[in-house]
């Protein structure tokens, strides 16, 4: 077994993806990282398929407004019915596109879907909006960050969000041309309060209709001329858009927030300008700069190589992808991610996770440590995240409870991966399975093993190990 | 002698020999534990955004009358401080302090361009931002890496909770959440940890030095909070509630020998879009007969002066009432100062003034990071120019 070609194998995948599946583990010595990370860009190469999650019930009220044309004419109850169902069902959109993170062979795609929705932070609570907006980053992942940025911007659920809907010709709002110059494009530093006036006239007019497409309301739109990045012209958000794409600040911005999101939090300032001026040549082809990272020696390096810290998202999704498993309830998923502190489609404000070392703190490292043993048939622990009331308009939060959470994993198809590893070497195949970087102390592990039987063992050395600062990174 | 020989190994061992000393003598010293001057900040946030017209009724104002003429609280029901404002009827124990000189009023307390969000709203209120800035350390959090660089035990900033707040977080300090500190690492994979812990040293400068330091300093940390709390136990009853047992816990470890100058807990949902009248009474009852008897044990142990407790909610609610028994989300809002070291007593600033509305909302005329800056600057003796990023005036309640 070639160890560091397998160690370098599991590092792309971490970051690549979501980490090894339990059916990788036998293959992941074999390929060379290469042809690993070609496999991957070609399984991502497919259009994903739309989740959708609407119900029913929701779909018919819905469509009741559509022909009424007016959200006005609903009455209160009619208007909380929808509320109530579109949260109850930006948790399935929740729970189906994790379950997409963990099956998905477009691993690839998945990874950056993620890393996307952290950039293009978002809470509609308007489902239809929201999975809308899923789709749009989830299609345009690896392609073109100009359309992603167009389309994500003209999308009802980033206009209401950022609240271009009020942002009218007599009376501008400029939250939203704020948000797209300091958070999706340039960053701050980089623009004067003046361009960000000038540039939310030019969106004046950019709303949606009920149905969540996008409408250019002529009547609000101001046609005066504006003077963005000392240009003047008559503008409008379109142009907005262009100027900010020709700016090369915009592939520098974007490119250092994608090093120190799938390489280092720490940017290396020579590396992040060469592939940003490689992404700018491109035209902002997102698949080629991915291509540009997952290729270079620098990214197999030491320096590189576990030290970035899981989100809980990745934590959660890791330990699903190598342990195959069923949960009786699904919905304790939720509740992890709001104890860790990141639940998908709730970001903590307009900036997304912030990431790094903010995910740690005294109780929520010890959550990730005592995450592991819910595995187990007899452990549990009893917590209860904060209220979101947000989420909760007023209702108290369900807690987790001690006991059993009832989760199903398929110990015998894990442990049928090291089936040809001798007893003695088994501890250490196991460690370099989980940990980037591979080390541990065996006498350790060997201490708190359960040693009855063969599964037995695998079992307790993979939850142990699991439950140690180490398998917090990648 | 009183000391038990196990406890006074335990402590000895675990404190270091100046904070033992100190501990030891003082036993002969009761009922003055601590001296006097070390003090205390306790923050209790309501969650949820509380409606503050029905928590200090300006029960003279027909304005309110006319706008809530269903939900507004009866004049007669209302609990009179002054002649023109009340206290909600189920925070009898509020008026009791305000009659002792222990209670303040802030009203008005706000920030310019509110949010409504709850998210947005209260991450401005505890990162202390500006509202078109995003910061992703909280004022707390800032205060510790100000005030915390070289100390010894992370404890200074306490957060009974399962979760650590935001308002907690720092640049490179963080203070600690628990519930119960005996359980912050109790599992059966406790000596695990334990033992995986001592393996490590954290010298580096790394992700996993930085892990296993965190780790490590809350191994040590729930060792000496429980340590601490056991010191001193109270005799104080308290209710059964979430926050009343909270306030017990806070109460044991302020009579304790802990470095700890601020302890946050939080109530919630006040979120009364439909039925407020059940709901914020509930949560008021809760409130009110937990900070009973936190304030007697308080007045009990003579810590009454050096402890400063002040609430805050993400906003206020609008004025007028809805058409469901409930009010939605508003602006301006009143705090909460309750200690026996107040400077200013009853209504520090003039009650909201319901003919001057912004679109059926309450005007700010206190901007809460003035009550930050007030708190850092005069109670805990802090940087707070450096804290919060701007020089804010001072107010004079303390």
């Amino acid at each position: 077994m070639d160890l560091q070609q397998q160690s370098k194998n599991i590092h792309l995948m971490w970051r690549a993806g979501f980490g090894p599946a339990a059916k990788d583990l036998e293959a992941v010595s074999k390929v060379s990282k290469k042809q690993l990370f070609g496999d991957m860009l070609k399984a991502s190469s497919k259009p994903p398929e739309y989740i959708r999650v609407s119900t029913n019930t929701l779909d018919g009220l819905w469509k009741g407004i559509l022909n009424e044309g007016k959200l006005q004419q609903l009455t209160k109850e009619q208007k909380q019915q929808i509320r109530k169902e579109s949260r109850e069902a930006i948790k399935n959109l929740n729970l189906r596109w994790l379950d997409e993170m963990v099956h998905s062979d477009a691993q690839l795609r998945e990874k950056m879907a993620f890393f996307w929705h952290g950039h293009f932070a978002n809470r509609e609570i308007n489902i239809f909006f929201q999975q809308k907006l899923l789709d749009i980053i989830r299609q345009n992942a690896l392609g073109n960050f100009g359309d992603l940025l167009s389309e994500v911007s003209k999308s009802a659920a980033m206009l209401g969000f950022l609240n271009n809907q009020q942002n009218r010709k007599q009376s501008p709002n400029e939250n939203f041309a704020r948000e797209v110059m300091e958070l999706f494009t340039m960053g701050r530093g980089n623009y004067t309060e003046k361009d960000i006036r000038e540039a939310a006239r030019a969106f004046t007019g950019w709303g949606f209709d009920l149905s969540g497409e996008f409408v250019f309301r002529k009547q609000f739109h101001d046609t005066g001329t504006k003077t963005i990045f000392n240009k003047t012209g008559n503008f409008d958000g379109d142009d907005v858009i262009r100027m900010l794409l020709e700016n090369k600040q915009t592939a520098h911005f974007i490119t250092e927030k994608v090093y120190r999101f799938f390489i280092n939090d720490i940017a290396d300032p020579a590396i992040v300008a060469t592939l940003a001026a490689r992404f700018y040549q491109s035209g902002y082809n997102i698949s080629q700069l991915m291509t540009d990272i997952f290729t270079a020696d620098w990214f197999y390096s030491n320096a590189n190589t576990g030290v970035k810290i899981k989100s809980p998202v990745e934590l959660l999704v890791g330990i699903r992808r190598i342990l195959p498993m069923e949960f009786a309830q699904e919905e304790v998923q939720l509740l992890y991610q709001r104890l860790l502190g990141q639940m998908l489609f709730y970001p903590p404000n307009v900036a997304g996770w912030p990431g790094g070392r903010n995910w740690i703190d005294s109780s929520s490292l010890m959550y990730r440590l005592r995450l592991p043993q819910l595995l187990r048939d007899d452990e549990g622990f009893a917590a209860k995240p904060k209220d979101d009331d947000d989420v909760m308009m007023g209702q108290a939060t369900q807690a987790l409870q001690r006991g059993r959470i009832n989760v199903n994993i398929d110990w015998e198809a894990y442990a049928s991966y090291f089936k040809n590893t001798p007893r003695k070497d088994l501890a250490l195949a196991i460690t370099t399975s989980l940990l980037q970087g591979g080390k541990a102390d065996l006498d350790l592990l060997a201490k708190y093993a359960t040693d009855t039987d063969r599964e037995s063992y695998i079992r307790s050395v993979t939850i142990n190990l699991m439950s140690s600062p180490d398998y917090q990174l990648m | 002698m009183l000391i038990k020989r196990r406890q006074f190994i335990q402590t000895g061992s675990l404190a270091t020999g100046t904070l033992f000393l100190p501990q030891f003598l003082k036993a002969f010293e009761r009922p003055a534990m601590v001296p006097s001057g070390n003090k205390v900040v306790v923050v209790i946030q309501l969650s949820g955004g509380n409606d503050g017209l029905n928590t200090v009724i300006p029960y003279r104002d027909d304005n309110y009358y006319r706008m809530r003429p269903k939900l507004g609280i009866k004049k007669e029901e209302a609990l009179k401080i002054n002649d023109e404002a009340g206290l909600h009827p189920a925070l009898p124990h509020l008026r009791t302090l305000h009659d002792a000189g222990h209670l303040g009023i802030l009203n008005s307390v706000g920030y310019p361009n509110p949010d409504r969000s709850h998210f947005r709203s209260m991450d401005i209120w505890q990162s202390g931002s500006q509202s078109n800035e995003v910061l992703s350390t909280g004022w707390i959090g800032r205060y510790l890496d100000a005030q915390c660089a070289g100390c010894d035990k992370p404890t200074q900033a306490l957060e009974v909770d399962d979760v650590l707040s935001l308002a907690m977080k720092g640049e490179s300090q963080k203070g600690l959440a628990f519930r119960n500190p005996k359980n912050l690492y109790g599992s059966s994979q406790e000596k695990y940890f334990r033992e995986l812990s001592a393996l490590h040293n954290h010298q580096g400068n790394g992700q996993a030095d930085y892990l296993y330091k965190t780790m490590a300093d809350t191994i040590s940390s729930a060792d000496y909070i429980f340590q601490q709390s056991k010191l001193h136990p109270t005799s104080q009853q308290y209710p059964g509630s979430q926050l009343g047992q909270s306030l017990k816990t806070i109460a044991s470890l302020i009579f304790s020998e802990i470095n700890t100058k601020v302890y946050y807990v939080s109530l919630g949902s006040f979120d009364t879009h439909v039925n407020q009248d059940a709901q914020q009474k509930r949560l008021f009852k809760e409130l009110n007969d937990a900070l009973a008897s936190f304030t007697t044990d308080l007045a009990t142990n003579h810590r009454m002066e050096d402890v400063l407790i002040f609430s805050f909610s993400e906003f206020g609610r609008r004025v007028s009432q809805n058409a469901s028994g409930g009010t939605d989300h508003g602006t301006a809002n009143n705090m909460f100062l309750i200690s026996g070291g107040l400077k200013k007593q009853g209504l520090i600033n003039p009650m909201p003034d319901l003919q001057k509305l912004t679109d059926g909302d309450l005007q700010y005329n206190v901007d809460f990071k003035t009550v930050y800056a007030t708190v850092l600057d005069k109670w805990l003796g802090a940087d707070d120019e450096k804290i919060l990023g701007a020089r804010y005036e001072k107010l004079n309640f303390i």
